[in-house]
């Protein structure tokens, strides 16, 4: 057991640090560009497909790295801290893992090398209206045309789904089940309405009418393997969250000793200061989770004890929840007035936790699922 | 980062676990699980058990019973014995004035005190907490003035837990009434059947007799018993308490009370969704602290303990109370029947289930209220 990240680990950490922290060094970087579109620095993804970042979790016959859920989990930490606003964790974790889990040698290939170079970022069409985050699609429905296939439906939320050169759509089978489709993006048949998100990412309506669309594998039902997909995301989702929960502390511990109100710095006042401490508790609480999670995910199956890597992910989601609320709310309250400016960094960083908490599915939903399970085990020991 | 135990340390477990299960009598582990009153009996019977095979002191210095385990494997340790309902060996002998004597006493003081309570032969006391110096320990008011060989002791300790079992007493004396404060107070061992040392019960909220207050008249006790450096027990007093690094949340106990509970639960896990959500969340707290305990214990080989050790007291103790807490609504009004005897209809864990929660309200209170581990976290945590 060991909890520490190896010296190659800590020296890709280092390195994506570097690289965003040129592009977004100050807060007012990410403002305008998330302003213009496509909402984020093309050169800066530019950069991380330099670096390697985009192929991280893509095998290298794939055209990736070879790397694991803990690599991708601390690129999403050091992005979560200047609340990039680049699609690593969608487009590449998300997006591409479906393809990974799915595809055939040479869809993966053909798609996952793209990806990795930066030549192409994907847009994973899995959230449905109206509906909580599932595996299971409904809201597109697939129809065999020919060699290929048509789409038909609408999916909503889309992250960067109007810019996305693909699409990558879960869908119901005509026989029950649910199949995986790649759409190109101006393709007949798809109409993309994009947007903002409030926390100055983007997202799209994406409507299917008769879209001609490329199955992904071989015709099986995916609902296990996009489960297990998200679940990955999941927890990458979580370091994400950690890296903004772990500066907006730092900022409002920053704050406390440097705002002065009634003569003194407000960390005079220890009804302010115990609340940071209580901060602190969740920030670290939820970490512990996370990284367990990420390590979860990244042992080999069967080796994990009573562990499955989806109760991991639950658990760690849930627990990241609680505390960016927490970690949130409070940074938000204890900086006062300024932190209701769009100008000023940390509301901005509650309006990310807010959107990562609820991408693949939040809190409640996390502690339904592991409620319905409660009574299958005597304790939760996290250790095979 | 790996989640497996190593090989030697899973088969480390397995001996322990085989141990705790086969070599401490039944009778007394099934006191422990039906959160019983233990007897000081039971108490010793187990700790010598445990001495017998070396399992009582393995902190200490390997010339005086120590292991020189990794803190991985001191948390096993502990650990499992929670887990297999094993009384805990006397805090007082192990945990505090053992490790003080070892580390400042004499050669002499050594010989004398250490085997014996070690095996538990002698029974320690505390004696720091006073009427007026409770969380701010270092006003305390007790004095010792030196008479030729013989240091004379008066004054009044209080909160001494099971200082009716006690045969001797460690206590923090003010040795300089001119000093300030931390300075001027010395460590002071003193047999508690000394003449003008009086117990007195202070009986508590559960309605059980567990703490006392320690009277002292005019009571002389042999200079040679001074531990260290006279004016420096401050300093004694902080590496006790510092000492405390593994252990210092209740988590298998915790688990295990919660295990408990989903079985006198019954069907109404199954059929109160409530009861159900409430039990999820409350093991993924525990799964949380779990694995920041294991975070703490892997990295502090380094000698220097883990910042996030301080979350530990603070969120332990919580869940602690929170599970009794949920333990006493389980019971609902048969809690009220806690003066029942066997022959009641209501059941053992039911009538318990109070004199528990209330009990455990010391938890937040002992040790360094969570109050000042709040302090602790916002002052050398976050510099506040």
């Amino acid at each position: 057991m060991d909890f520490t990240h190896d010296d190659e680990q800590k020296a890709l950490a280092e390195a994506v640090r570097g690289l965003v922290t040129r592009t977004y060094g100050s807060y007012e970087d990410r403002r305008r560009t998330v302003r213009d579109e496509p909402g984020y620095d093309e050169k800066l993804w530019t950069g991380l497909a330099e670096m390697g970042v985009l192929g991280l979790p893509f095998a290298e016959e794939d055209g990736g790295m070879g790397a694991g859920p803990i690599e991708s989990a601390l690129v999403a930490e050091e992005l979560g801290r200047v609340i990039a606003p680049e699609p690593f964790l969608t487009s590449v974790v998300l997006a591409g893992g479906l393809v990974a889990a799915t595809g055939t040698d040479s869809q993966r290939a053909e798609v996952l090398g793209a990806v990795s170079a930066g030549e192409l970022v994907l847009a994973p069409a899995v959230a449905e209206p109206g509906r909580p985050m599932t595996a299971a699609a409904s809201a597109v429905r697939a129809t065999a045309a020919g060699e290929g296939w048509t789409l038909e439906g609408v999916k909503e939320p889309v992250p960067h789904g109007a810019t996305a050169g693909r699409l990558v759509v879960t869908a119901a089978l005509p026989d029950g089940g649910t199949g995986v489709f790649l759409v190109d993006g101006d393709a007949d048949g798809v109409t993309r309405t994009g947007y903002s998100t409030h926390d100055g990412g983007r997202a799209a309506q994406v409507r299917l009418d008769g879209a001609a669309a490329t199955l992904l594998g071989d015709g099986g039902d995916a609902t296990e393997a996009v489960s297990a997909v998200v679940d990955q995301a999941r927890v990458v989702a979580c370091h994400q969250a950690l890296g903004a929960m772990a500066v907006a502390l730092e900022s409002t511990t920053d704050y406390l000793k440097s705002r002065k109100q009634f003569g003194v710095p407000l960390a005079t006042f220890q009804a302010l200061t115990f609340r940071a401490a209580d901060m602190y508790v969740s920030l670290e609480l939820a970490r512990s989770l996370a990284t367990w999670a990420s390590m979860v995910q990244a042992a080999e199956p069967g080796s994990t004890g009573d562990t499955e890597p989806a109760d991991a992910a639950r658990r760690a989601a849930l627990g990241t929840s609680r505390a960016a609320r927490h970690v949130g709310q409070e940074a938000i309250q204890l900086h006062g007035g300024i932190a209701m400016t769009a100008e000023y960094h940390v509301g901005n960083y509650v309006s990310h936790l807010t959107a990562l908490d609820h991408l693949l599915g939040d809190g409640h939903q996390h502690l339904r699922a592991l409620a319905a399970d409660v009574g299958d085990h005597a304790e939760v020991d996290p250790l095979p | 980062m790996q989640l497996e135990l190593s090989e030697q340390d899973a088969a480390f477990r397995a001996e322990m676990r085989d141990f705790f299960t086969t070599k401490v009598p039944q009778e007394i582990r099934d006191v422990v699980a039906s959160r019983g009153e233990l007897s000081k009996d039971d108490i010793v019977t187990s700790q010598r058990i445990l001495n017998a095979e070396g399992l009582a002191v393995p902190h200490w210095p390997a010339e005086w019973g120590g292991r020189d385990w990794t803190p991985l494997r001191r948390h096993i340790w502990h650990e499992e014995m929670q887990r297999a309902c094993v009384p805990l060996p006397l805090a007082f002998n192990a945990s505090m004035v053992g490790p003080v004597i070892a580390a400042f006493g004499t050669q002499e003081q050594k010989e004398r005190f250490l085997p014996a309570t070690a095996n538990l032969d002698i029974w320690w006391s505390q004696g720091f907490s006073e009427p007026d110096a409770g969380s701010d320990l270092a006003s305390l008011r007790t004095t010792a003035v030196r008479d030729g060989d013989d240091w004379i002791v008066n004054g009044q300790k209080t909160w001494t837990t099971l200082g009716q079992h006690g045969d001797w007493i460690f206590t923090l004396v003010r040795t300089d009434p001119e000093a300030k404060k931390q300075r001027g107070i010395s460590f002071l061992l003193i047999d508690m059947t000394s003449p003008g040392v009086e117990v007195r019960p202070i009986e508590l909220i559960d309605g059980g007799h567990e703490v006392n207050e320690v009277w002292f008249s005019d009571v002389r006790v042999p200079a040679e018993n001074l531990v260290g450096e006279e004016n420096h027990g401050w300093d004694y007093a902080k590496f006790l308490l510092g000492n405390e690094r593994v252990g210092v949340a209740p988590v298998g106990a915790t688990k295990r009370v919660l295990a408990q509970a989903k079985e006198w639960a019954g069907d109404a896990l199954a059929d109160d969704p409530l009861l159900a959500a409430r039990v999820a969340e409350l093991e993924n707290e525990l799964l949380a602290l779990e694995l920041t305990a294991l975070r703490v214990v892997a990295h502090s080989t380094d000698g220097k303990p883990h910042p996030a050790s301080s979350v530990l007291k603070l969120k332990g103790t919580e869940l602690q109370q929170a599970v009794s807490e949920l333990v006493v609504d389980l019971a609902g009004p048969a809690s009220l029947a806690s003066g029942a005897g066997d022959d009641s209809t209501v059941p053992q864990w039911a009538r318990r289930a109070t004199p528990a929660y209330l009990n455990l309200r010391k938890a937040s209170i002992y040790g360094g209220s969570n109050e000042i581990q709040r302090q602790i976290i916002a002052r050398t945590i976050l510099g506040l």
